[in-house]
């Protein structure tokens, strides 16, 4: 999605990313974008919180009229309402992704050697 | 307050993330905001793998099981009248259950709607697009900027929208 904001800015539209990661935000370089501590998949918010919804929405538009330069990165103060490590758990498919479970091993491995050598 | 953009991240994905460098290209794009708000109309991009379940297809997630290091990087067309209920979700790296008893939170055309009765913005998009997040592995947005990217920004134009809001999944 910031490879898609950049390609939309660049056309001669003015963009804001609403980003759980704005760590990735930065690394990209995305015009304007609220960042917020959501869970994924869960952008706006909650489904059915109408309140909430638009409370993000509004600040995402309030980043959009006020950003003066490109890259800028606004965070937002929303939280979510429910315990972090549910909040994990719930956001996660039910079954890993194919790619998590093809590459997982390799990458345990990986960092457990890692971990080996600096002991 | 500082977003931690690895709070809700499993650690292995999260070390992943740490562990991949990568600098913005610069110059980054930058169109100013040349209209009040209240006299832009607005167009909605999602990468939550959504489409119209009555009448579109899902995106290929069965190849994608086939061939895990793949993503369908095609769009979906969600239109301004949607009704709640009719959207479909097909993405393999999110718990799909919210999004799709609410398409809002991913692509908020019914908050939007409400913008522009409130006065607040002056439009919404008659077509507004899903794509489907993983591009992959490493990941290949290569389709995404050469051609599904230019092919949104021209219809958006030629609708005359002025702004985007971009909801990452």
């Amino acid at each position: 999605m910031p490879v898609l904001a950049r390609k939309l800015e660049a056309a001669g539209l003015s963009t804001v990313l609403v980003t759980m990661m704005p760590y990735w935000a930065e690394k990209v370089g995305v015009p304007r974008s609220l960042a917020v501590e959501f869970p994924f998949g869960h952008s706006l918010g909650e489904p059915g919180n109408v309140e909430q919804q638009m409370r993000v929405i509004r600040q995402a538009l309030d980043v959009l009229e006020t950003a003066q330069n490109p890259g800028a990165i606004i965070h937002s103060d929303e939280r979510w309402p429910h315990p972090t490590d549910q909040a994990i758990k719930a956001w996660q498919p039910e079954e890993p992704s194919p790619i998590i479970a093809s590459l997982a091993p390799t990458f345990k491995e990986m960092l457990r050697n890692r971990r080996e050598i600096r002991e | 307050m500082t977003v931690d953009s690895f709070k809700f991240l499993p650690r292995l994905i999260a070390t992943f993330y740490r562990m991949t460098k990568r600098d913005p290209q610069m110059p980054i794009p930058w169109t100013p905001l040349d209209h009040l708000l209240s006299e832009c109309t607005f167009g909605l991009v999602t990468s939550a793998g959504l489409y119209v379940r009555a009448s579109d297809r899902a995106f290929d997630v069965e190849r994608e099981r086939q061939r895990p290091t793949w993503g369908d990087p095609s769009l979906r067309v969600i239109p301004s009248d949607i009704e709640s209920g009719a959207v479909g979700a097909s993405h393999l790296h999110f718990n799909t259950t919210d999004v799709v008893s609410d398409f809002n939170i991913q692509i908020p055309i019914h908050r939007f709607l409400t913008l522009v009765e409130e006065e607040r913005i002056g439009g919404l998009a008659a077509s507004n697009y899903s794509f489907m997040g993983y591009q992959g592995f490493p990941p290949d947005t290569t389709e995404w900027e050469e051609r599904y990217g230019p092919e949104v920004a021209e219809a958006f134009i030629n609708e005359g929208v002025n702004c985007v809001l971009l909801t990452p999944a």
